[in-house]
C-alpha cells in the first residue's frame, strides 16, 4: 500500500503532469501515502513487527520511524514545491514538460525510498537505493543548466560508483549467509534471518563486507571523504529536491549503513564498525564545519551543515548503545524537520532576490516577514539553540561522547562552535539589513516551515511519552 | 649421444635456415594481400639472396675489420640460435646445453655487433638507427625475459626443450598466466624484428628506419647475410613462442621416430603459415608508433609479463 | 583430464582473458576500441557464466548468462557506437596519465585485490573460487579508468565494465544472486544508462564537446 501509492502517482503523474493541477496531485498523492503510513504506523506500534509478502517485507520500530518521517517530509516537500515551482516556470526556468519530469520523478524517488526502507531483502535494498539515485539524478539535472548537468554527472558517477562498491558488499554478504543459510528459499539475503544468524556469519568476510558496505552507501549518506557530489547536487537542483536529498535520502543511506552494522557487528563480535562509523562522522563533521566557513551559495552553505549534521548522527550511531543511539534517532528527526524548513525558506529567499548568491540577499524580513524569520529560526534551531530539538540531540550525544570516548569531545566541539559562527555570521545579514527586492508573484507555502519548527521546538521541550518510548524500542534495536 | 640425434640436430637447422627467408616471404604476401596488392611471389627472399650473393662488394674507404665481419658473427649467432630453440624435437644435442638465457645472450651479441658496424663507417643515419635499435633492444630484452621466466615458473626449468616437454605432458590447455606472456611476448617479436608498431621493415624513409638503417652501408653478399640473419631471427622467434605457448607438435624426447619427425616438420610448417598470416594481419591492422612511444608500447609488454608471473603466483596452481 | 578439472582450468584461463581485457581497456586511448574490448568482455563473461551454469547445473545462471549475452555483448555497444556516431566522438580519449604508469598502478591495485580476496577465496566451495580475487580487480581496474580518464563516454564505459566485473564477482563467488536480485540490477543498469544516454546530449548542447575537463566550475575555491 506504502509502495504502491508513489508507484501510482508517479504513473498518474508522468500522465498528467503539465496539466495545471499536477502539483495539487503530487500533493495528493502524498497525502495518501501519509495516511497509509500513519496506519502501518499504528498498526507496528500495537502489533509490533511486521512481516510481509513471504517476507520480502518487513517492519519494526526502526524503520517504521524513518518511513513516517520519510512520508510527512516528502508531503511537506510537495505542499512547499507547488508554489515554488510555479514560480520558477513563470521565471522561465522550467517548461510544463519538464515539470512533468519533475512531479513523476519526484513520486518515483519517494517510491524507490520507501522501498528501500520496507525490505527485507539486503539485494533489493540495493536495487532501491540505486533507483533512488536514478531518479534523483534526473531532478538534479532538471534547469539543464552547466551547472545543474555538472552537478548531476559527478553526482551519478561518484553514487554509481560508490553504489557499485556496496553491491559488491552485498554479494560479499551473501556469499557469507549462502554458507549458513542455504541457496534455498532465497532467505540468505533477508535481513530478518540474517540477523538471527549473524553469529554464525564468517567475520572475516562480514568485515570486508562492511568496509565496502559503509564505502558505497557512506557514499551516500555524504561521509567526509566522499562527500563531493552533496553540495553540487544540492545546490543545482531545484529546491524542494534539495530538501528531499537532504532530509530524507541522507537517512535513508544512513538507515542501509545501519543495518549492515548491526549484521557485522553481531558477527565480527567487536566494536570494529562501530569506530569506523565514529571515524568517519567526526571527519565529515568537522570538515564539513570548516567548509561553512568559505560558502558564499545559500544552498551550498546548508548542504555542507548537511554533511555536518549527518557526520554527527553517524558518530552517534557508532558510539552505539541505548542512549547515543537514542540521541542519534532524534537527530535525524529533527535534522530531517529542520533542514527542510530550511531548504524551504531559502529557496523562497534565492527566489526573492533573485541569486543564490548570499551576497545578493538582504534584508528578507523587510521584504517578506515569514521568510525572513522562518530562515532565522530554522538556522537558530539547526545551530542547536536551547529551546529546539536539536539541542537536546547534541546535547545528548555530547553527554555520551564525553562520557564513553572522551577524546572525541574537542573535536565535536570544535565543529558544533566553528558552524555556529560561521551559519550565524552568514544568516544574519541576509535576514535583517536593507534590501529593496520586490514581493514574489506567489505567495509562498511557509506553512510547512513553521510546522516542521515547531515538532522541532517541542521535541525540544517535551518528547512524548508514546514517541519516547518508540525512539527507545528502536534504539535498543540497533543495540551495539 | 647417437649419431641420429646429430643428424636430428643438423637437420634442424639446415632447415631453418632453408625456410626462414620463406617465412619472411609469406608475410610479405600475406600483407600485400591484405592491402590488396599484387603479392610479390614466395621465392622473392631467395632471388634477393642470390642476386646479391651474385654482385660485388662496395665498401666503404675507412670500413674496419668489424666491418666485414659482423654479417658473418650475425648469421653465425642466429644459426646457433636456430640450433639451441626445439622447433621440431626435444632431444637435440645443442639445445641440451645451452638454456633459453643463453639464448637471450645471444641475440643481445648480434644486437652489439650489428650497432657497433653501422656506427663504424660513422654515417648519420647508421649511427642514428643503432642508437634507436639499442634502445628498443634495452627495452625489449627485459620483457622477454619475463615472458620466459612465466613459462620457466610452469615447467621448473630454464631449458627450452624440458619446458616443451612439460606442457605437453601436462595439459593442453593454456595456463592463465601464459595468456599474458603471450601477448607480451608477441608484442617483444613485433619490436625485436623490426615491424610495424615499431618499425616498418619496408620503409624508404631513412629518418624512421630502425633497422634498415643500420643496413644501409651493406652491400652484396654482406647484405644478403645481414638479410638473412634477419629472417632467421624473425623465424627464431616464431620458433620460440611456438615452444613456449603451441608446443603440441613437437616430437618430444622417447617419440621420435622418423614419423614423428616428419609430422613435426609438418605441423611446424602449418604453424608458421598461420602465424605468418597473423603476423601481416596485425601489421596490417596497426599504425606505426612514434619512436617516442616506443617505450611505452614495451613497457607495456614488460609489465604484462609481470601480470602472467603476479596471476601465476596469486592463483595459485 | 576428469571433466571439472577442465572446466576449473577453463574458468581461470577465462579470468584471466579477462584482466587481460581489462588492461587492455586501461591501455587504449580510442573511444571506439574501447567499445569494441567492452564487448568482447562481454562476450568472455559470457562464456564463463555459461561455463559455470553448466558444470553447477544451475538454471538461473543459465538466464543470467542470456541477459549478459543481449545486454552486454549486444545491445550496450551497439548503442554506445551509435552513440557516439551520432555525437561524432570517435576521437582519441587523452589520459590524464601516461599509460605505463596507469598500467603500474594497475599492477598495484591487482596485488591488493588478491590479497583482499584471499580470505574469502579460502572458504568458498564454488569451482570458480580462485577467481574472486580476479573479479575484484577488475572492479579496481574500472575504477582507475574512471579516474583517469576525462572523456564522458569513456567514463561510463569504465562504469560498466566495474558492472562486469560486479557480475563476474557474483558468478565466481556464489555462483550468481536470486534472480530477481539479478534482473533488478540489470534494469537499473539499462536505466542508468539510457540516463547516461539523454545526458550526453544534455552535455554536449551545453558544453559544446564530451570533455568533462570543462566541468570545473563548481569546486571549493
Amino acid at each position: 500500500m506504502v509502495l504502491g501509492l508513489p508507484l501510482l502517482g508517479a504513473f498518474l503523474l508522468a500522465l498528467f503532469g503539465a496539466r495545471r493541477y499536477a502539483a495539487e496531485l503530487n500533493a495528493g498523492m502524498s497525502f495518501s501515502t501519509l495516511v497509509a503510513v500513519s496506519f502501518l504506523v499504528l498498526r507496528v506500534l500495537r502489533h509490533g513487527p511486521l512481516l510481509a509478502l513471504h517476507e520480502q517485507f518487513f517492519v519494526d520500530s526502526f524503520n517504521v520511524f524513518l518511513v513516517a518521517l520519510t512520508a510527512f517530509v516528502g508531503f511537506t516537500t510537495a505542499l512547499f514545491s507547488r508554489p515554488y515551482m510555479r514560480i520558477e516556470e513563470q521565471r522561465g526556468r522550467l517548461n510544463p514538460q519538464r515539470l512533468r519530469l519533475y512531479h513523476s520523478m519526484y513520486q518515483l524517488f519517494m517510491a524507490a525510498m520507501f522501498l528501500a526502507l520496507l525490505t527485507n531483502n539486503m539485494g533489493l535494498l540495493w536495487v532501491a537505493m540505486e533507483a533512488a539515485t536514478l531518479s534523483t539524478v534526473l531532478l538534479v539535472s532538471l534547469y539543464r543548466t552547466r551547472a545543474s548537468l555538472e552537478a548531476a554527472w559527478k553526482y551519478f558517477i561518484l553514487c554509481g560508483v560508490g553504489i557499485a562498491q556496496a553491491l559488491f558488499g552485498t554479494i560479499l554478504l551473501y556469499f557469507a549467509a549462502e554458507h549458513v543459510l542455504g541457496r534455498e528459499g532465497m532467505t540468505a539475503l533477508l535481513w530478518t534471518h540474517l540477523n538471527a544468524v549473524k553469529g554464525h556469519l564468517e567475520p572475516r568476510v562480514l568485515g570486508l563486507a562492511f568496509v565496502f558496505f559503509l564505502v558505497g552507501y557512506g557514499t551516500k549518506v555524504g561521509l567526509a571523504p566522499l562527500h563531493n557530489w552533496l553540495p553540487d547536487a544540492h545546490a543545482e537542483g531545484p529546491t524542494p529536491v534539495s530538501a528531499v536529498l537532504s532530509g530524507l535520502l541522507l537517512n535513508v543511506a544512513l538507515y542501509a549503513v545501519i543495518r549492515c552494522k548491526v549484521l557485522v557487528e553481531g558477527s565480527i563480535g567487536s566494536y570494529l564498525p562501530g569506530h569506523m562509523l565514529m571515524g568517519f562522522g567526526l571527519l565529515s563533521a568537522v570538515l564539513g564545519a570548516f567548509f561553512l566557513w568559505r560558502q558564499r551559495d545559500i544552498k551550498r552553505l546548508f548542504a555542507y551543515s548537511s554533511i555536518e549534521h549527518m557526520g554527527i548522527i553517524t558518530f552517534a550511531f557508532g558510539i552505539g548503545g541505548p542512549i547515543a543511539n537514542f540521541a542519534a534517532l532524534l537527530h535525524m528527526t529533527v535534522h530531517s524537520l529542520t533542514k527542510s524548513s530550511i531548504f524551504f525558506t531559502a529557496g523562497h529567499a534565492s527566489q526573492t532576490a533573485d541569486t543564490q548568491q548570499m551576497a545578493g540577499i538582504r534584508g528578507l524580513v523587510g521584504v517578506s516577514p515569514t521568510i525572513g524569520w522562518g530562515l532565522m529560526l530554522g538556522s537558530i534551531a539547526i545551530l542547536g539553540m536551547p529551546p529546539f530539538g536539536v539541542f537536546a540531540s547534541e546535547f545528548l550525544i555530547l553527554t555520551t561522547a564525553m562520557r564513553e570516548h572522551p577524546w572525541t569531545t574537542p573535536f565535536l566541539l570544535i565543529a558544533l562552535g566553528v558552524a555556529f559562527a560561521a551559519i550565524f555570521r552568514k544568516v544574519q545579514p541576509m535576514v535583517f539589513g536593507e534590501s529593496n527586492a520586490p514581493p514574489l508573484p506567489h505567495s509562498p507555502a511557509l506553512a510547512p516551515v513553521f510546522v516542521h519548527l515547531a515538532i522541532v521546538l517541542m521535541l525540544g521541550v517535551y518528547i512524548p511519552f508514546a514517541l519516547a518510548e518508540w525512539y527507545r524500542a528502536a534504539a535498543l534495536l540497533i543495540g551495539g | 649421444m647417437t649419431a641420429l640425434t646429430m643428424v636430428r640436430q643438423f637437420g634442424e637447422v639446415l632447415l631453418a635456415i632453408a625456410i626462414a627467408p620463406l617465412f619472411t616471404g609469406w608475410i610479405a604476401q600475406c600483407r600485400a594481400w591484405l592491402q590488396s596488392r599484387a603479392a610479390p611471389p614466395l621465392t622473392q627472399p631467395y632471388r634477393m639472396l642470390r642476386k646479391l650473393f651474385q654482385k660485388d662488394v662496395a665498401l666503404a674507404t675507412h670500413a674496419s675489420a668489424l666491418f666485414r665481419m659482423t654479417p658473418y658473427i650475425l648469421f653465425g649467432a642466429m644459426v646457433l640460435v636456430a640450433a639451441i630453440i626445439p622447433s621440431i624435437a626435444t632431444d637435440l644435442p645443442f639445445a641440451r646445453v645451452a638454456d633459453a638465457i643463453a639464448l637471450i645472450g645471444l641475440f643481445a651479441t648480434a644486437r652489439v655487433f650489428l650497432s657497433l658496424a653501422a656506427m663504424d663507417i660513422g654515417t648519420a643515419f647508421g649511427s642514428m638507427g643503432a642508437r634507436r635499435d639499442m634502445m628498443i633492444g634495452f627495452l625489449a630484452e627485459p620483457a622477454l625475459l619475463m615472458v620466459l621466466f612465466n613459462a620457466f615458473l610452469l615447467s621448473g626449468s630454464t631449458a627450452l626443450p624440458s619446458v616443451v616437454e612439460a606442457s605437453t605432458a601436462h595439459s593442453f590447455l593454456m595456463d592463465p598466466s601464459l595468456l599474458f606472456a603471450a601477448v607480451a611476448f608477441l608484442m617483444v617479436l613485433l619490436a625485436e624484428n623490426a615491424r610495424i608498431p615499431i618499425d616498418n621493415p619496408a620503409t624508404h624513409l631513412e629518418l624512421t628506419m630502425i633497422h634498415e638503417a643500420m643496413a644501409l652501408e651493406y652491400s652484396a653478399r654482406h647484405l644478403a647475410l645481414v638479410e638473412w640473419a634477419s629472417d632467421l631471427k624473425l623465424f627464431n622467434y616464431a620458433c620460440i613462442g611456438f615452444a613456449l605457448f603451441l608446443p603440441w607438435g613437437i616430437a618430444t624426447h622417447g617419440a621420435d621416430g622418423g614419423l614423428a619427425l616428419g609430422l613435426a616438420v609438418a605441423v611446424l610448417l602449418a604453424k608458421l603459415t598461420v602465424a605468418g598470416a597473423a603476423l601481416a594481419l596485425i601489421e596490417s591492422l596497426s599504425a606505426k608508433l612514434r619512436i617516442f612511444r616506443a617505450p611505452e608500447y614495451l613497457a607495456m609488454a614488460f609489465l604484462l609479463a609481470v601480470l602472467g608471473l603476479l596471476v601465476h603466483l596469486l592463483l595459485g596452481a | 583430464m576428469h571433466p571439472s578439472h577442465l572446466t576449473a582450468a577453463l574458468l581461470k584461463l577465462l579470468a584471466a582473458s579477462l584482466l587481460l581485457i581489462s588492461f587492455a581497456m586501461l591501455s587504449r586511448r580510442r573511444t571506439q576500441r574501447l567499445i569494441t574490448l567492452f564487448a568482447w568482455q562481454g562476450a568472455v563473461l559470457f562464456m564463463s557464466t555459461l561455463l559455470v551454469a553448466h558444470s553447477a547445473g544451475l538454471r538461473e545462471l543459465y538466464y543470467s548468462a542470456a541477459l549478459t549475452l543481449l545486454l552486454k555483448v549486444i545491445a550496450l555497444p551497439w548503442i554506445l557506437h551509435r552513440l557516439i556516431h551520432r555525437l561524432g566522438a570517435q576521437w582519441d580519449s587523452e589520459t590524464l596519465v601516461n599509460i605505463p604508469t596507469t598500467m603500474l598502478v594497475g599492477l598495484g591495485l591487482v596485488i591488493f585485490a588478491f590479497g583482499l580476496a584471499h580470505p574469502i577465496s579460502r572458504m568458498a566451495t564454488t569451482i570458480t573460487r580462485n577467481t574472486i580475487g580476479i573479479a575484484l580487480a577488475i572492479i579496481f581496474l574500472a575504477f582507475l579508468m574512471m579516474i583517469t580518464r576525462r572523456k564522458a563516454v569513456t567514463q561510463v564505459i569504465g562504469f560498466l565494465a566495474m558492472e562486469n566485473g560486479l557480475f563476474f564477482a557474483a558468478t565466481s563467488a556464489t555462483y550468481g544472486m536470486p534472480m530477481v536480485i539479478e534482473l533488478g540490477i540489470a534494469l537499473d543498469l539499462l536505466v542508468g544508462f539510457f540516463i547516461l544516454g539523454i545526458f550526453f546530449f544534455q552535455i554536449r548542447e551545453q558544453f559544446d564537446s564530451l570533455d568533462l575537463s570543462n566541468m570545473e566550475a563548481l569546486k571549493e575555491d
